[in-house]
């Protein structure tokens, strides 16, 4: 297993790689080191001079890619791509553009806000869905399944805007239960989580209950399911001893690839609810063309990707002895 | 005895359920506040909770420039003036200083000159600033000491600052007197290149040396950055570099002959030249009193990887202190207990005192024990949580106007019955800003100054109704414009005197300003040659139209303008693009018809005139002249009006310069907005003053009229939800009976 995770995280390198350039060519073809001088610098009295010192004082003087003025090491080094991606690789995030913030430490702040509703969300989130889909599995064929399922496609069809506008008007201001929106810190943040953590939750029933009920339907036609049932078994305990056990491949793939992004956050939920967390943070440096948080968020998003993938094959050794590593 | 852990029997269920139950009723129909976002130990403080949308990007005073920055820096740092908070027009006081600082005009043989020296005769304008006595620094650790007198914070290492995120976490303060070298040090810091101050390229225009100044630090910079770049060899990375070991440079070694130092508390600014407004640019932050001592503590590696630098943390003398700094949730000011005592205006505009703005008269400011900003960035729930009452004051979005505001058969503006229930007051004032549309005058087909091209732009101006713009696109919260100059500068004409002939005549009978007809705008269009809205050829007339709209509003925007120019048979060819985009195509002449705004950054026609000036032309001297207007008559007076005090006189070269530009016809003046603020009834001292950002000292709170309103508006309701539950059990019985009878029937069947 270790020689495969180690081959895993090899093959990982020249993706990371292949982002960072990917990410540097698109943000350097739609958005110049003028423009982010001019975004950061504001509207009121932005000569050329002081665009060019602004690029001067945070190295996007520099070629992209190739220096020609420089020889040696330094045609490379001397590059913007070299000096500001270079360092991500040891996880040196540098300076955000627009207000030279410490990106590493602004990210280790953050990301707690962001678990704090992440988490929750994701584990009752999951329990949920997995009941609803077993109840409709359970009751298949009755009018309780079919308007089930039609509520879930109705619910999957709804913007996720609808669901965080519509939960903050219902259970915010009509019924006083949450607060609209905020967040504290410490336990004190547990009452600001609620109401998010419930509207994402609702908001992924529809989806989460649609795919989970396929998956057990599918399952529950199958011969060791007959065979259990031969043996007198309750329905109950067919299927969540051993439908649900039996189905966790597909369930996985769709669970543990996800794990790795909670601490990401949700980019609207965060910011409809006014909660500090990286999907705010990564919302605001696009809107504001910080191209330094832009780069670490990409970078971190591709390393989590990879873990996620990595993650999912070991989670299949555990649920099924017949998966080896190759 | 019944096991919980094994729900076997019937009170293993329905123990928990009957706990749950229990717990839920005790929990949540207490009367308390469920969705009180506030900790219960603020309940009754006498804290103003209000929000900000967008973290500040700069809290420097040498380098904010906007007003969503100055919000917070203009309750903690102090520059030498202020606008009297009560009196209109507009009209500077003192803040830190003794007097507001008359100039005194010298030629260029040193010979003193009168005050209404002619500005091609003054060679040195020196203001001789006097400031107060015994005001003091917030509590700050930059000036802590330690046994021996030495500076106990500036050789910081990572270890020091275990547990430390902020600057209230250090154990040690310090403050001292706030003297002449601290204004001094902060021009300074204006031409400091790491800083990047947004007015240095003005201010080294009029300060005396301040761009030489300037090129002296950067000369240092410079070869700083070549010495470690040498050192470092191919590896060098000037990011990670300063960011481990900031450049710290020595403003001293280098002269800065415009800012003098008379004694501890008196310095002089000396100007090359006559420049009256400079007195405004005093009541500005870039002017307020920074001490040495934070640039020694701020310039710290360890201290800039924690995020603590003066960019989030200010030193002030102000009447509050940054307490908590936390942009991505919430900013908490404080009172400074160092504050050095300003007393709450005695006299106001009439009205005032009947208003009751003149209650407090007297009383020692601030009146507010803390300032707390939440980051709301979505306008619901920031509206959702005023009328809650969670914040004490709010704008109006579009979204949220019908709600909280009508308008009368007359247009007068009040705030809805809804509102009028809680108590909630709508405040209304004119901004000095301007949203204007304007014509690129280089150009070949719309610019020049022809009668023909003239005749052109004055049809457009008439077709472009900004009064169903304004009516339309801002709920009517804009006033049309007739020149550059919003209400409330010096200059500005309402009534008949005031409007543009070229556009408007004047209807005696309803006493008000009415629009001429678009068939007038259609003979004026022929004479200009495109009769219809085509050429001599027969091909029609195509305009194109820059503008970097986005959002909801963009393209029933643009589909009114289309429409507009229709109506005149011109065909207008939208070219949105992003605003970096539309700023190139500004900056290089790219383009015919455009949109922009001004905001002033003080009450003087001057700040408003600049933007027609030639010498400001975008596209020659990359200025704010974007419409690259250049009439030798209006520059000419320009420069007089420019440097004239406010007086008969200048309100006739303003009165020439208005008739020139309305003839001329370079924008479409557009409208000035109109700002509507909404404040709870437990606010007091409430009056807009667009041009002052210290204003939060002035207000006062009822907290414990807050408390019983909240209590009153914010009662949890549940019983919707038992029934939304009770009707998903009910519903689901059938199922579960048909299910249940189902599987039996299959266990008895043979």
């Amino acid at each position: 297993m270790l020689t495969y995770i180690i081959r895993r995280i090899l093959y990982a390198v020249p993706i990371v790689i292949g982002v960072n350039v990917l990410t540097a060519v698109l943000f350097f073809y739609v958005n110049t080191p003028d423009d982010m001088a001019r975004k950061t610098l504001g509207e009121k009295n932005v000569t050329p001079a002081a665009i060019e010192n602004w690029k001067r004082d945070h190295g996007y003087n520099l070629p992209t890619f190739l220096n020609a003025k420089e020889t040696g090491v330094s045609t490379v080094t001397q590059t913007i791509f070299f000096q500001k991606s270079v360092p991500l690789l040891w996880f040196d995030f540098g300076r955000s553009d627009r207000n030279n913030i410490d990106i590493g430490g602004e990210i280790k702040k953050r990301m707690w806000a962001s678990l704090a509703v992440s988490i929750p969300m994701f584990l009752i989130g999951i329990l949920i869905d997995l009941t609803f889909a077993m109840i409709l599995a359970y009751y298949r064929g009755t009018y309780l399944d079919i308007w089930g399922v039609v509520l879930a496609v109705i619910m999957m069809s709804v913007s996720t805007l609808f669901y965080i506008i519509g939960g903050q008007f219902v259970l915010g201001k009509v019924l006083k239960m949450f607060p609209v929106s905020g967040y504290d810190t410490g336990l004190y943040s547990v009452k600001f989580v609620i109401l998010p953590v419930i509207i994402g939750i609702i908001g992924g029933i529809g989806v989460g209950v649609r795919f989970y009920r396929t998956v057990f339907l599918e399952e529950i036609n199958k011969d060791y399911i007959r065979t259990a049932r031969a043996k007198g078994l309750s329905e109950a305990r067919v299927l969540f001893k051993h439908a649900l056990k039996n189905a966790m491949i597909p369930v996985l793939t769709n669970v543990v690839v996800s794990i790795p992004f909670l601490f990401y956050g949700s980019l609207i939920m965060e910011t409809f609810f006014a909660i500090p967390g990286l999907g705010n943070f990564t919302i605001d440096a696009i809107q504001s063309q910080d191209f330094a948080i832009v780069r670490s968020m990409v970078y971190l998003g591709s390393i989590l990707y990879i873990i996620g993938l990595i993650l999912t094959d070991i989670s299949y050794t555990l649920v099924d002895p017949r998966v080896r590593f190759e | 005895m019944t096991d919980f852990r094994y729900p076997g029997g019937a009170a293993g269920i329905y123990y928990p359920i009957a706990l749950g139950l229990v717990c839920f009723l005790l929990i949540f129909t207490g009367g308390c506040r469920l969705n009180d976002p506030y900790r219960a130990t603020e309940r009754g403080k006498n804290i103003f909770y209000t929000t900000f949308n967008e973290p500040p990007k700069h809290l420097d005073p040498a380098r904010a420039y906007s007003s969503d920055e100055y919000d917070f820096l203009g309750q903690i740092y102090e520059p030498p003036l202020q606008y009297h908070y009560l009196i209109r027009p507009y009209t500077l006081v003192p803040l830190t200083t003794e007097a507001v600082p008359s100039p005194v005009y010298f030629d260029k043989s040193g010979k003193r000159l009168p005050d209404n020296a002619m500005p091609e005769k003054v060679y040195r304008a020196v203001y001789e600033i006097k400031i107060k006595r015994g005001v003091k620094y917030q509590e700050h650790p930059a000036f802590a000491k330690g046994p021996d007198g030495a500076p106990l914070y500036t050789r910081l290492r990572e270890a020091d600052l275990d547990g430390i995120t902020q600057i209230s976490d250090f154990p040690k303060k310090g403050t001292r007197e706030v003297v002449s070298d601290d204004y001094i040090y902060e021009i300074m810091r204006l031409a400091d290149p790491q800083i990047e101050s947004p007015v240095l390229s003005i201010l080294e225009k009029y300060i005396l040396g301040l761009k030489g100044y300037e090129e002296a630090l950067r000369a240092d910079l410079n070869e700083v950055r070549a010495k470690r770049k040498e050192a470092a060899g191919a590896a060098y990375n000037q990011e990670l570099d300063e960011k481990a070991n900031p450049v710290a440079l020595d403003y001293k070694k280098h002269p800065l002959p415009g800012v003098e130092k008379i004694d501890d508390y008196t310095f002089r600014i000396t100007l090359n030249t006559k420049y009256p407004q400079f007195v405004y640019w005093l009541a500005m932050p870039f002017f307020s009193p920074v001490p040495e001592e934070a640039h020694a503590f701020y310039k710290q590696g360890v201290l800039a990887d924690k995020n603590i630098t003066i960019d989030r943390f200010p030193v002030g003398t102000g009447p509050y202190m940054m307490a908590v700094y936390n942009p991505n949730m919430e900013i908490i000011l404080e009172k400074n207990p160092n504050f050095h005592g300003e007393r709450y205006p005695a006299t106001g505009e009439a009205g005032d005192a009947g208003k009751g703005l003149l209650k407090d008269a007297g009383g020692a400011l601030p009146f507010i024990d803390r300032i707390v900003f939440k980051l709301e960035k979505e306008a619901i729930p920031r509206w959702n949580k005023f009328l809650q009452g969670y914040y004490d004051n709010s704008g109006i979005t579009s979204d949220s106007f019908d709600q909280a505001v009508t308008v009368s058969a007359v247009g007068r503006a009040d705030v809805t019955e809804a509102m009028r229930e809680k108590g909630i007051r709508l405040l209304t004032s004119v901004r000095p800003s301007s949203f204007y549309s304007g014509f690129n005058m280089l150009d070949e087909t719309v610019g020049g100054y022809a009668p023909a091209r003239q005749k052109l732009r004055e049809a457009v101006s008439i077709a472009l109704d900004y009064e169903e713009f304004i009516e339309i696109f801002t709920n009517g919260r804009g006033i049309p414009a007739m020149s550059p100059i919003p209400p409330g500068i010096f200059g500005y004409a309402g009534g008949e005197d005031g409007i543009n002939p070229y556009v408007y005549d004047w209807d005696a009978s309803r006493n008000k300003p009415v629009r001429k007809s678009i068939e007038y705008a259609r003979k004026l269009l022929e004479e200009a040659g495109y009769p219809g809205g085509r050429d001599k050829e027969g091909r029609p007339l195509v305009i194109t139209f820059d503008n970097p709209w986005t959002g909801a509003d963009a393209t029933p925007m643009i589909n009114w303008y289309m429409k507009r120019f229709r109506l005149l048979g011109i065909q207008l060819e939208n070219r949105t693009t992003d605003y970096n985009r539309f700023q190139e195509k500004m900056l290089k002449g790219n383009f015919q018809f455009f949109t922009w705004g001004w905001n002033a950054d003080y009450p003087d026609p001057e700040n408003f005139f600049f933007l027609l000036a030639g010498s400001n032309s975008k596209v020659k001297y990359q200025g704010e002249n974007v419409a690259n207007y250049s009439d030798p008559e209006f520059d000419r007076f320009f420069r007089i009006m420019e440097n004239m005090d406010n007086s008969p006189e200048r309100l006739k070269v303003i009165r020439r310069m208005t008739a020139i530009v309305q003839k001329d016809a370079p924008w479409l003046f557009g409208y000035h907005p109109v700002s509507f603020g909404l404040f709870h009834s437990w606010v007091g001292n409430v009056k807009p003053n667009a041009m002052a950002n210290n204003t939060m000292k002035y207000l006062r709170l009822d907290p414990a009229q807050r408390e019983s309103q909240r209590d009153e508006w914010n009662g949890p309701n549940f019983w919707p939800l038992i029934v939304v539950a009770a009707l998903f059990i009910i519903g689901s019985v059938p199922a579960v009976i048909s299910t249940r009878r189902k599987r039996e029937a299959g266990r008895k069947r043979p």
